[in-house]
Formats: C-alpha cells, structure tokens, sequence
C-alpha cells in the first residue's frame, strides 16, 4: 500500500506541473469547462428536472415555450427533462466504459512492455488482431446478439475498444521501461508490481490521462451510435435514445427540430470538449507541438537580430 | 522480405482470430438461427422440412462445438457462407454480393477524397503554425471530427436534401432509372453519392490533419530542414519535397487503421442514407435477425479491412526502402 502512496505522490507532482502548463492552453480550458458542465447538469439532473423524464406532461410536438423550455417529444414527454437525465445517463456509461477501457489498457499494455519476450508478442498479437477488426459492424454483431443492458452494452463496448489504449501504453512504456532508473531498481532487486507501479506509472500518468479522456469520448460517442440505431437499452433516457425516438417520429421530416437538435448538440459538444482536452494533454507533454514555446523562441531571435542591427543604426 | 512474411503470417492469425469470434459469436447467444426462420414460418412446414432446416442451420446436429468449428472452417473455404433466413432460400454470398460494389465505390472515394484533403491541410497548417490558419483550421477540423457522425450526416439531409432539396437523400440511385453504363446512369449514381461521400470526408479530414500536423512538425525540426533552409532553397521545396514527403510515411501506416474507422462510417452513412451498400444491408439483417447473414456480412467487411491493411503495407514497402532491407 505504501507504494501505492508514494507513486501517488509522485504521479501528483508532475501532475501539478502539467496541470499548470494546461491551465495556459485555451483549448484544455474551453475542454475542461466543458466536461466539468456536463459533469454538474448530471449530477444535478434531479434538481434542474425534478421528476421521471418519461413521464407525459403535456400535447405531443409541442414547440419550445416558457413552460417547456425546449418542447415536447412526439410521446409528449418533456425535452428539456429527457436531455438533463440524459446528460446523467450517457455520461455515466461514457466514464464507467472510458474508465474500464483504461484499466484494460493499462493493464496489458504496461505488461507487454515490462515482460517484454513471448508476453509481448502474444499481447501485441492480441491488440493488433482487435485493432484491425472493424469496431462498428463488430458493435453491431455483438448488440444484436447479447441482451441489451446498459451494462452489456458497456461491455461490448470495452471489448470492442481495449486495443487502441493498450497499444499507445505499451509503446512509451517501452521507451521507460529501458531507462536507468528502472534498471537500477531491478538490480537493487525490486518485485516486479514495485517497479511497474513506482517507476514506470508516475511516468506514463499524462498518457493514462488522456488515454482515460479518449476512452471516454469513445464511450459516449459510440454508446450513442448504437442506441440510435435502436440496439441500446431503449427503456433508459440518454442522448442516444432521445436521438433515436426523434428519428423514429421522423422530427426532421416534421419539422420538429428540438426533438433532434439540443441532445446531437451536447452530443457533439461533450466530444469535442474531450478531443480539444485530449488535444491539449498532448501538446504539454510532447515539447515539440508546444506552441508557447516556439513563440519565445521567435522573441528571442528577434530581440538577437535588434541588438545585432543596433551597432550600424549607430 | 522479413517484413512482408511477419506481416503475412499477422494477417493470416488475424484472419483466424476474426473467424472464430464470427463462429463464437451467436453460438454464445440465447436462440439459434434455425428458430427464428422455424417461428416466421410456423404450420407452413412438415417436420422433414423443419429437420432440412436445422440441418443446413448446424443447429439440430448432435456435433460437438469442436466438430461444428471444423464443418464451419470447410464450408467457409469452399465459399459457402449458408442461407439468408430474411431472402430465405437465397444464399447469403448472392446476397452480399448485390451490395459490395456500391461500398467499396462510396468508401473509396470518400478515403481518398478525404485522404488527400486532410494531409494537404495537414501540411499547411503545420508549415503556417503559429499563424491565425493554424488556430482556425485545426481546432474547427477536430470540432468536425468528433461531432458524432450519424447526427452530423442527418443534419446534412434536413438542410441540404430536405430544406434546401439540392441534394438526394437516400438510396444509390433512383429507382426509376435501370442500371445501365449510360452517362445519365453514372451521373445519377454521382449525384445519389455526393451527400454521403461528403459527410464522410467531412468528420475523416480532422483525423487526417492532426496526424499530418504532429508528424510534419517533428519532421520539420530535424537537421536536414534547417540545412536546406540554409542552402537558401525555396520554402514550397522545402515543404513539399524536404517535409511532406518524410511526414508522410508514419501517415500511411495509421492509413490502414483508418480503412477500418472508414467501415464503421460507412456503416452508418449507408444507415441514414438508406444506401444499399453491406452497412445497410447488416443493419436491415440485424433488426430482421438474419443471423446467417449477420454473420457472412461481418465476415465481409472483416476481409475487406483485412485486405486494405495488407494493401496499405505493400504501399509502405514502396515507399520506405528502409523495411526492404532482407
């Protein structure tokens, strides 16, 4: 347990680091923003719209109004309500699939690194067969096939979405795995499980983050995909459903545009916020994207070239 | 040729491994294919016809799982993918074979198309980094790329096909016109294919880009850029010929894992434009659980991204010489 301690203390360290230079980026500002603002309207669901979201309140394919901020369903269920549960639901199968997706990755990523021989190649093997198999139609089998709760769907979406953050993990942990500090600590005669969970994880942790921001992303994306094309659990509310009852009761074709727009636009919104998250990460730890850097590159150079000018002036 | 051979030998466990999960798949499920055919079916059979149908559905053998595998392996090598239960008794390779065609059009154009976009805005915004071209382009391309594709492809039908009506919305052709190789055929085809192939290239672009972005900047602060630089030449050469060319190599190989994000687009493009591609016949065999065609289509369209992993690697044994050493 004390190990775990320590790496995490020194996972809080450079992640203190990092987060500093993040708080710099106006792209990992606007995505943290935007997360944290979904985050708060699911937690908050039974405060903002007290009361079942499936439950019908009013005429069906009523307009936005006062009393219904964004109109009504063709069941004549409340949008405004159905998007807020929803935000709680899809969120929630986006961070329990995300957080699955990461373990797994972590899991045999770091494993195949740090056992390195037939443990690696069995592992690659694995990860490069699930890799090259197409996810969707994959996504699709496999939802017509098992039942359709929410927790099988997670499931098949972790199987069908492991590899991709098993893969990146396994190759910079590759590269920690062979420096000095990890082999003096085999040498010292460290177990194993100490020198993965001390000397190689605090070193990944940025890659963990966004790998874990990915997945989640990921999750929510393609839970929404599925349920819109009606193999989800349909008897919950999320983004998903609500999209697939719009297009059920033909919304565009009718018109009737709040059914479609509001939960495609958080939708779309919570991905992007993650992808520009996820965008950031990278650009802090990989010093040669870093923008702000080169920008005090380019100052330098030019305050070289005006002192360099300055003796003919004179 | 190690190379070649090694990748071979991954493709044919890869191919292997997609059989068998295609084999594990519905046998894990509750219910068997021949019962759903039997219930549509039901007082419209003699029991020999009932037994007929098990058998051809492996389902009424007393085999084992192992000897049901091999059965499975030889039918499949002597291309015999079963029977379609919704076009009972068209088999299920006549089946897939009507739809492959306007897929493999839809999504090569569309990757090549969205291809050549992504890198050549990849490459400008890495060269003009720093500039307002870069703070535009690229955080607009990544809102693109991860807004979900299907809603994204349905708003395109409101307001392009349905609002504005410039567009066709659905189907690969119209249905009043025969398919003909005459111009007003192929123009038709054209027509019916621009709204999907847009939405497509439209989120795949983003994908592209970024990959171009990083590795293009990586290549431009090597040695061998700041000495062309310095032997004054000009900087399109240098972009082009010195940058792009170098940053291209680590993008092909994400290209092959790109082949398979294109499906699963296709899958869905062909889902909300009713185009009668393998995507929208998987999902009309999923709803009507066709299992026997589930299972040929998801055999399908793993071949097909199988084999243009296999394409993208022969590409980078031309393009790298590196990976040519013996």
């Amino acid at each position: 347990m004390t190990y775990l301690r320590r790496a995490l203390s020194v996972a809080r360290r450079s992640a203190r680091a990092a987060f500093t230079r993040l708080t710099t980026s106006k792209k990992a500002v606007f995505g943290a923003a935007v997360v944290l603002c979904f985050i708060l309207v699911g937690l908050l669901a039974p405060v903002i719209a007290p009361g079942n979201p499936l439950a019908v309140v009013g005429p069906q394919n009523l307009a936005p109004s006062a009393q219904h901020l964004l109109g009504t369903t063709g069941e004549g269920n409340d949008v405004f309500a159905q998007v807020v549960w929803g935000t709680r639901n899809s969120l929630a199968v986006g961070f329990l699939t995300g957080a699955t997706i990461a373990i797994i990755g972590v899991a045999i990523g770091l494993s195949a690194a740090f056992f390195g021989g037939w443990a690696d190649n069995v592992l690659t093997l694995l990860m490069n067969v699930f890799l090259v198999i197409p996810g969707l139609p994959l996504l699709v089998v496999m939802a017509a096939f098992l039942p359709r709760t929410t927790l099988s769907v997670s499931f098949v979406l972790a199987i069908a979405g492991w590899a991709g953050s098993a893969r990146v993990i396994r190759s910079q942990a590759l590269s920690v795995v062979k420096r000095d500090y990890v082999a003096a600590a085999t040498v010292i005669g460290e177990r194993p499980l100490r020198i993965i969970v001390m000397e190689v994880l605090p070193s990944l942790s940025s890659l963990i983050a966004s790998a874990l921001f990915g997945a989640i992303g990921y999750g929510i994306g393609s839970l929404a995909a599925l349920q819109f094309l009606g193999l989800g659990d349909l008897t919950t509310v999320s983004w998903g459903t609500i999209l697939y009852w719009a297009q059920n009761n033909s919304s565009l074709l009718q018109g009737t545009w709040w059914q479609f727009v509001p939960a495609g636009a958080c939708l779309a919104l919570t991905c992007a916020a993650i992808s520009m998250l996820n965008f950031a990460i990278d650009e802090v730890t990989n010093p040669r994207l870093r923008t702000i850097r080169e920008r005090g590159v380019r100052l330098v150079r030019r305050a070289r070239r005006a002192r360099q000018e300055e003796p003919h002036a004179a | 040729m190690r190379y070649l051979s090694s990748r071979l030998g991954f493709y044919i466990v890869a191919l292997w491994g997609s059989l068998t999960i295609n084999f594990l798949l519905p046998r894990l499920a509750p219910g068997d294919p021949a019962s759903s055919l039997l219930s549509r079916m039901t007082g419209q059979l003699t029991p020999a016809q009932i037994n007929a149908i098990r058998v051809v559905y492996g389902v009424s053998t007393h085999a084992s799982l192992f000897q049901q595998y091999t059965t499975y392996l030889s039918q499949l090598a002597h291309g015999n993918l079963g029977i379609s239960t919704a076009y009972f008794p068209t088999p299920v390779a006549t089946v897939i074979k009507s739809a492959i065609l306007w897929t493999i059009l839809l999504g090569t154009v569309s990757l090549l198309i969205g291809f050549l976009l992504g890198v050549s805005l990849g490459i400008l915004v890495a060269w003009r980094r720093t500039t307002l071209v870069d703070s535009v382009v690229t955080p607009s391309t990544i809102f693109l790329a991860s807004v979900p594709y299907f809603w994204l492809a349905t708003a395109a039908v409101f307001v392009l096909g349905i609002k504005l009506n410039w567009l066709p919305v659905s189907h690969s052709y119209n249905i009043d016109l025969i398919p003909s190789f005459s111009w007003t055929f192929i123009g038709d085809v054209a027509l019916h294919a621009v709204l999907p192939a847009a939405t497509i290239i439209a989120v795949s672009v983003g994908n592209w880009l970024i990959v171009m972005r990083s590795t293009m900047i990586s290549v431009l602060s090597e040695d061998y850029i700041t000495m062309a630089t310095a032997k004054g030449l000009s900087p399109l050469r240098i972009a082009l010929n010195y940058g792009a060319r170098n940053a291209l190599l680590p993008v092909t190989t994400s290209a092959g894992i790109a082949v398979g994000f294109i499906v699963s687009g296709a899958l869905l493009t062909e889902i909300v434009f009713s185009y009668s591609g393998v995507g929208y016949l998987l999902y009309t065999a999923v709803e009507g659980l066709d299992y026997p065609l589930i299972q040929g289509l998801l055999l399908i369209i793993t071949l097909g991204v199988l084999g243009a992993n296999l394409l993208v690697d022969l590409v980078y044994v031309l393009l790298d010489p590196t990976v040519r050493r013996p």
